[in-house]
């Protein structure tokens, strides 16, 4: 610990020494909680839902984004909207199931009613209102900003935010090569959720949903499990991994890794854990994007895997399956997850099957990775209660390589805790 | 369990429920192989979504959806030491009650039962699954085993429940 910098700065960076540290007071304090849910979670984009999960008019979702209570819906028009879920009334939500169509929503409280659409439609005992009383101002809020980038709808607390395709940026690309899985550029969040808590703090899941270096420690009965199917695992020399991949910095705090595939891909990479009645469908699966796409372009959507973080907390990982996931913090030790996963909409049966089978080997709360990482998680977070005698963790890996930062480095792990520091700025 | 069945028609709830105990005997002392010769061949191992509990794996996601491959894959990574989630193995506890044979149709007996498994790791809360099971049993060779496996949750989402590491 010579470069103990000495400091209660957030993040110390010193490019000349190749030193990156991170106050581990980041993990455990409730002060820079509620800063970053002023700084960050009320200014950033932060994900609402899939356009797919409101297919019909009526088409509605409840959920809790950035800790407020919100319906995603597609009114009967056919917009999709963000309505926060409070009576205008007293407060109570007026959704209380978790999905569903509806044309309305009802608040059981007294017994307000509005359409699809948030307008208010009915309100008991009318007249006993004055008559500045306007039904027309009193619909459901609607968040104040709410937009799409191939079907993935995020929200914005801040009116005044940039766009969200300005605000992307280069993650769109990264985005585009997860819809150019469907024929019709056309994905899905497939039925069925995972919602799980982990005993940790939430940016400990974009660091580790990215971090590269750890499949080796922290999964290996994974990479047995591999190793027992036929699939090839051994590292070159020189590498951690199978395959050299990169981390990579997309700006705004967005980041990637990028890698050649070696753990098999629904679209469209056999492996022998598929079997070999598979191969056949994955083969037509391939043609159909070479055509469509040009071998060039095909290879990169169909070789490589990329596990992306859309700055703060949505991931989408494009990998041996595709999961869309989100967390939010419930208090600095805890983390609340939900986990879907995304298809394709013309997939087969078979292929479905195939997807959902090839998700649950390495992710979610009973895959064979996952709740190791989640171990991972929570026993650092175990360590951080000593955050006032062991005050920095170390995220250097990498800094000393002239050349791209390989997934194994922490290049791109620092991408996110720079924006970050950004954000919160000066201490409070 | 050393009673020679001679088919499916002939078993008695007792006979289902002392299998289903010896099963959770198995499971909570960490006897895995032991667990496996309980299963057929052609076993699956089923833990639906909480909030989609009666859905099809093959088009929904859930939380678990083992064939019989990797199911014994499973049980090698389970008595992995790098199986982190699981090591020190966490200390279970299966209470299984309202047991009931809910049909017989040639060698097979489906099953109902409910289930509280308490979980408890150091330094971790004590964790409560809460649920039901489903069965799928079959007569093979004078004894029961297990064709199907699906357990329930109650809880609308897995939530605190953290992660499903281990045999439910």
């Amino acid at each position: 610990m010579n470069y103990q910098p000495g400091t209660k700065e957030f993040v110390v960076e010193n490019r000349e020494n190749q030193t990156f540290l991170v106050n581990r007071e980041v993990f455990v304090s409730p002060d820079v909680l509620r800063q970053e849910n002023r700084a960050i979670f009320d200014r950033c984009w932060i994900y609402v839902g899939h356009a797919s999960e409101v297919k019909n008019p009526g088409d509605f979702r409840s959920r809790s984004v950035a800790g407020r209570p919100i319906i995603f819906v597609r009114d009967r028009e056919g917009a999709v909207r963000a309505l926060i879920n409070s009576c205008r009334h007293r407060g109570a939500v007026v959704c209380r199931e978790r999905e569903g169509n509806t044309r309305g929503f009802y608040c059981m409280y007294h017994g307000w009613t509005y359409n699809n659409d948030g307008t208010l439609r009915g309100v008991p005992g009318e007249e006993a209102y004055g008559p500045s009383f306007d039904k027309k101002q009193m619909g459901l809020v609607e968040v104040p900003r709410l937009e799409q980038y191939q079907d993935f709808y995020f929200l914005n607390f801040d009116a005044n935010a940039v766009g969200l395709e300005q605000y992307l940026g280069k993650a769109k690309e990264y985005i585009d090569l997860v819809v150019d899985q469907s024929p019709s550029r056309k994905m899905e969040i497939i039925s069925g959720v995972q919602e799980y808590e982990i005993k940790a703090n939430w940016k400990m899941l974009v660091e580790n949903s990215v971090d590269d270096y750890h499949l080796i420690a922290t999964h290996t009965t994974w990479l047995n499990y591999m190793r027992n199917s036929g699939v090839d695992i051994r590292p070159p020399k020189g590498l951690l991994l199978p395959t050299k991949g990169l981390g990579k910095d997309l700006g705004n705090g967005h980041l990637t890794t990028d890698n050649p595939n070696y753990r098999g891909r629904p679209v469209a990479r056999w492996i022998s854990v598929y079997g070999e009645e598979a191969k056949e469908d994955i083969a037509a699966i391939r043609q159909e994007l070479v055509q469509r796409l040009g071998e060039e372009r095909a290879a990169r959507v169909a070789d490589t895997n990329r596990n992306l973080v859309i700055f703060p907390n949505l991931v989408i990982n494009d990998g041996s399956s595709v999961t869309v996931r989100n967390f939010f913090p419930v208090s600095p030790d805890l983390m609340r997850v939900t986990a879907w996963a995304l298809g394709p909409v013309e997939e087969t049966e078979a292929q479905r099957a195939r997807r959902l089978h090839a998700f649950l080997t390495f992710y979610g709360p009973g895959g064979f990775a996952t709740p190791d990482d989640v171990t991972a998680l929570e026993a650092a977070q175990q360590g951080y209660a000593a955050w006032r005698e062991v005050p920095w963790s170390d995220l250097s890996r990498g800094m000393a390589r002239k050349e791209e930062q390989l997934d194994t480095d922490e290049g791109h792990i620092r991408v996110f805790w720079r924006r970050w520091n950004e954000l919160m700025g000066a201490r409070a | 369990m050393n009673k020679v069945l001679d088919k499916a028609s002939t078993v008695s709830c007792q006979d289902v429920e002392q299998f289903l105990y010896r099963e959770a005997e198995l499971l909570d002392s960490w006897k895995l192989d032991e667990w496996l010769k309980l299963l057929t061949d052609d076993v699956s191992y089923l833990v639906p979504p909480n909030e989609k509990p009666d859905a099809d794996h093959r088009f929904t996601l859930f939380l678990i959806a083992d064939d019989a491959v990797r199911l014994r894959e499973r049980v090698i990574r389970l008595k992995d030491p790098n199986c982190h989630a699981e090591y020190p193995p966490s200390r279970t506890r299966r209470m299984i009650t309202n047991v009931r044979i809910t049909g017989v149709e040639g060698d097979t007996i489906s099953v109902a039962a409910n289930f509280v498994v308490y979980r408890h790791r150091r330094s971790e809360p004590p964790r409560t699954f809460v649920g039901y099971y489903r069965y799928k049993l079959k007569m093979q060779d004078g004894t029961l085993k297990i064709a199907e496996r699906r357990a329930v949750l109650d809880a609308e989402e897995l939530g605190s429940m953290g992660s499903v590491s281990f045999i439910l």
